[in-house]
């Protein structure tokens, strides 16, 4: 049968157009830097450690060990700019991230992106997954993250059809394992 | 086209173009009859549709505020979406899977067939199915439904053969590619099905059944039928002696116009058809029109529903081809023995990635979810759908506080499941996991149900006018040249999908308006 290609292939002007905001993080992020990295010095209205910390958080949340941190840090940077033109977002955001690090901080003596291990850093979120915080974040996640047309072939989706001639001649019953 | 005077006191007005609208503006032209529909969304055509689920979202469902409470899980999950369905002309044909199955006979005569059940609010039709059996026949060929009229069934794509693999191996008789108002051959100026998939986001090939592009344009070819979009109808008005004679509603710039008319027909679904009678309230009828029994917006039916999903070793690429071509039949007979009333149907289903992860299990995260997720690709899928009992607590109701952008209360939709629904859904579930273990499923995963999308029941048919809302055709008991065109009307749900009883409906009730039309009866 006909299998997706999942490998990474970015075309740099339609990921550009896919996560318009914030293009100079995203120009960072498509260079393939870390969560360690300086992409987060970019953010305009939350704090470079808050970017940061957010795209842990997203990971934590949505764990796909076959994503790089490039397509975290992509769906985290729309918190940036909400955050820019709204101060309540900001102040969500950042207080949320903060209640995160008091809570790391008094149980594992290290802020939330330096726990080391992702069981303990999940056993934090439980204890916050009823707040506010919490529930816009992974509600904004499941479409900043799955929603980027870049990650779809990952994950063996192939999006739209219909300018191909849809699957007719493409694999719609090519499924060649059933006994 | 026609273009009718909004002073013209001839017209049958139809608020909503979809299913039941659609249909009838279109039969009512082709008879003669003069007809203005009025439909909420704008006009989107073929070549507008996007194959993106969030995008098409957006372009295509209706979104404007509505409210929850009961029991149901679509209450915690979606609370301001109670249902989904299309604001766009064609209204839910724009977006529906196109299966089109006719009720069993005792689907018309639940409440002889199952006997009192404690909590429902059962009710024979005023119709059998003999009496339904002519016009289904003309409904099917309408819309050229395979495995009837001598269409061929449509090819099985990856989802139906891993389904039907399984069934095999069940025991299960009664399954195939399902009968579909999806053109598995060119038909009446359509093309065949080309395995676009994205069945929900408006068929891009034009396949599919849709007024939109069926009997819209052929009913404006006419001359007789206008269809105004933009158009939200807000109030049905009446004169002195008690007989509706127009509609108020906000026209595309947003200004408030009123069009006269002979005959209103309301076919708006079953959230906004309860909502816009029950907001037409007077001094005349201070309980809102057609409601002296008090059952308008009672009854509320939306199917029991579910999914299951299951992932396999290898690949299925559920998303390729017809999304719901793949039907059990097995399970939708009356048999208490299972332990609940009514059957259900099991459908191919998929959605794509951007949906499965919104609806796989609304609220999960973590890597029992994420792991799932890595699984798309060898993911199979089904749609429960089953037979959900009338309960009068069941309603839409006016929201005591949010209104629109008009100023109207917003529909306020009231579900709690009764035992029935509920043991019907575990018994749906446990038997599509089997489904797929029978074929090697690694792992299964009992989806809960999306918004509604068969709304069913809040202006229903009875024989005697203390029992429902409309006649045998539709007619309200109390208002003669008031209608209800749509899922409404149903007396109860039956196991199947209900697109195609609202097209035979509509055609028959469009047969007895024209007739009562002349006879000068209304």
């Amino acid at each position: 049968m006909r299998e997706v290609d999942r490998r990474s292939k970015i075309d740099r002007r339609k990921f550009l157009s896919t996560a318009a905001a914030a293009p100079a993080v995203i120009v960072a992020a498509t260079a393939g830097l870390s969560v360690d990295g300086a992409w987060a010095d970019n953010a305009q209205a939350l704090k470079p450690e808050t970017m940061k910390t957010l795209a842990v958080i997203a990971r934590d949340i949505y764990p796909h060990d076959h994503l790089a941190d490039q397509y975290y840090i992509a769906a985290v940077t729309p918190w940036d700019t909400k955050a820019a033109s709204d101060p309540k977002v900001k102040a969500l955001i950042e207080q949320g991230v903060a209640l995160l690090n008091e809570l790391a901080l008094a149980r594992y003596k290290s802020p939330y992106a330096a726990v080391a291990w992702e069981e303990q850093r999940v056993t934090l979120l439980h204890e916050i997954e009823q707040s506010e915080f919490f529930g816009k974040v992974r509600g904004d996640l499941l479409v900043s993250l799955y929603n980027n047309h870049e990650v779809w072939p990952k994950f063996g989706y192939e999006g739209s059809s219909a300018e191909h001639g849809g699957y007719v001649n493409r694999g719609f019953n090519d499924i060649d394992w059933l006994s | 086209m026609a273009k009718f005077d909004l002073n013209d006191e001839g017209l049958v007005v139809i608020v909503g173009s979809g299913a039941g609208g659609g249909t009838l503006g279109n039969e009512l032209a082709q008879k003669g009859v003069k007809v203005v529909i009025l439909e909420a969304g704008a006009r989107n055509e073929i070549q507008d549709f996007v194959n993106d689920e969030w995008n098409s979202f957006t372009q295509l469902a209706w979104k404007d505020m509505r409210t929850t409470s009961g029991s149901w899980q679509v209450a915690r999950d979606f609370p301001n979406l109670p249902a989904w369905i299309v604001k766009s002309v064609g209204g839910s044909t724009v977006h529906w899977a196109g299966a089109s199955l006719r009720f069993e006979e005792h689907e018309f005569k639940t409440k002889t067939a199952y006997g009192d059940i404690p909590g429902a609010n059962l009710l024979d039709w005023p119709i059998t199915l003999a009496e339904m059996e002519p016009w289904y026949t003309k409904a099917e060929f309408k819309m050229g439904t395979t495995r009837t009229n001598g269409i061929p069934g449509l090819p099985g794509n990856n989802n139906f053969k891993v389904m039907e693999a399984g069934a095999r191996k069940l025991g299960y008789k009664e399954v195939h590619t399902g009968r579909m108002s999806i053109n598995s051959k060119p038909r009446d100026g359509r093309g065949s099905c080309q395995q676009i998939g994205f069945c929900f986001q408006g068929c891009k090939s034009g396949a599919k059944w849709s007024t939109l592009y069926t009997e819209i344009p052929k009913g404006e070819a006419t001359g007789n039928l206008e269809v105004r979009p933009n158009s939200m109808a807000i109030r049905i008005e009446h004169d002195a002696a008690g007989k509706v004679n127009g509609v108020v509603y906000i026209d595309g710039e947003g200004k408030i116009q009123k069009q006269k008319a002979r005959v209103v027909a309301v076919a708006g679904n079953s959230l906004e058809s309860p909502r816009l009678l029950l907001n037409s309230h007077s001094s005349m009828f201070p309980d809102g029109l057609a409601n002296s029994s008090g059952q308008v917006g009672r009854n509320y039916m939306r199917h029991m529903t579910g999914s299951v999903y299951a992932i396999f070793e290898k690949p299925v690429h559920m998303y390729r081809g017809t999304t719901m071509a793949g039907i059990i039949m097995d399970e939708a007979r009356h048999d208490p023995k299972r332990g609940f009333a009514g059957g259900y149907e099991m459908e191919t289903l998929s959605l794509g990635l951007p949906f499965i992860v919104a609806f796989l299990n609304p609220g999960a995260w973590g890597r029992s979810f994420t792991t799932a997720i890595d699984g798309y690709a060898n993911m199979a899928g089904m749609w429960l759908v089953g037979e959900d009992l009338p309960q009068e607590t069941n309603r839409v109701t006016l929201d005591p506080v949010v209104k629109d952008a008009n100023g109207m209360p917003v529909a306020s939709v009231h579900y709690d499941d009764h035992a029935n629904d509920v043991a019907m859904r575990i018994h749906a579930y446990q038997k599509g996991a089997t489904v797929y273990e029978a074929v090697g499923a690694i792992r299964t995963f009992p989806t809960p149900p999306y918004p509604s999308t068969h709304n069913l029941g809040t202006n229903r048919m009875s024989e005697k006018p203390r029992d429902g809302v409309v006649n045998k055709y539709g007619q309200t008991h109390d208002i003669k040249n008031l209608f209800v065109s749509d899922g409404s009307q149903f007396t109860t749900s039956a196991a199947c999908n209900p697109t195609l009883t609202i097209v035979t409906l509509a055609i028959r009730q469009a047969d007895h308006i024209a007739g009562a039309m002349q006879k000068g009866e209304i």
